[in-house]
């Protein structure tokens, strides 16, 4: 299953729930606000980094480019372009999007 | 609006990420308006608002405009205390070395280039919103 977050993980509890509920083998994508998940040196960059173990994560990379971000993304986390995320769409049974 | 000559104490507020939500821009919008009254303007960034000020943003994938760059422009309307909760950055993995280098040019000291940035602690956070006159909240 793809999960999709587009939260801050600093404003809602969107991306602790989609850690909370995904199974190992899952796919999880940050989005938008999402992406500030994908940050190493945050307060919840643990939980990310122990999701990595079972699950792919994956950041949208023009999300994180337009915040400045893309050279703070985790060891482990793939970048993805747009045409990445219609991949994962089509390569995953179920879109769970954590809005 | 105030009487003439009157000034106040004004603080904006910014709480929110750029590019999610339109708070962001909105705010920076209305900072350089209040800006022409020659009020003590003050700006807050906290929580989530300190990944306004991240450097290095480039909007071109998303199709949005990048206003970043209006932040540096801040200090020539005479905003120039611009306040950044420490640990709301400590927290996201952020330093100030991540921020823009924000400056304005003091006309008393020949026109001496100072930093717009002031790291403030939480307490401090408390005392400088007591201070105000107004508070707004984006």
């Amino acid at each position: 299953m793809l999960h999709i977050v587009n939260k801050s993980p600093f404003t809602t509890t969107s991306l602790e729930s989609c850690l909370r509920v995904s199974k190992p083998g899952a796919t999880i994508l940050l989005i938008e606000d999402g992406v500030y998940g994908a940050l190493d040196g945050s307060r919840v960059s643990d939980a990310v980094r122990a999701a990595l173990a079972d699950r792919t994560v994956c950041v949208l990379g023009v999300d994180a480019a337009a915040r400045g971000v893309e050279g703070k993304v985790l060891d482990g986390i793939d970048v993805v372009d747009y045409d990445g995320f219609v991949d994962l769409v089509a390569a995953n049974d179920g879109v769970q999007s954590w809005l | 609006m105030s009487e003439a000559g009157a000034t106040k104490k004004f603080l904006y507020i910014n709480r929110k990420a750029p590019y999610g939500t339109i708070y962001a821009w909105e705010s920076l919008e209305v900072v350089l308006i209040g800006a022409a009254f020659e009020q003590d303007v003050s700006l807050l960034f906290m929580d989530d608002g300190v990944y306004q000020l991240i450097k290095g943003m480039d909007t071109k994938g998303i199709g949005m405009k990048n206003f970043s760059a209006t932040y540096s422009a801040l200090g020539d309307y005479d905003v120039n205390k611009i306040y950044v909760d420490k640990d709301a950055l400590a927290e996201r993995g952020l330093t100030l070395e991540d921020l823009q280098h924000l400056v304005w040019e003091d006309e008393n000291e020949d026109w001496a280039e100072k930093d717009s940035i002031r790291l403030v602690s939480r307490d401090e956070i408390a005392g400088l919103l007591e201070e105000q006159d107004v508070i707004f909240n984006f």
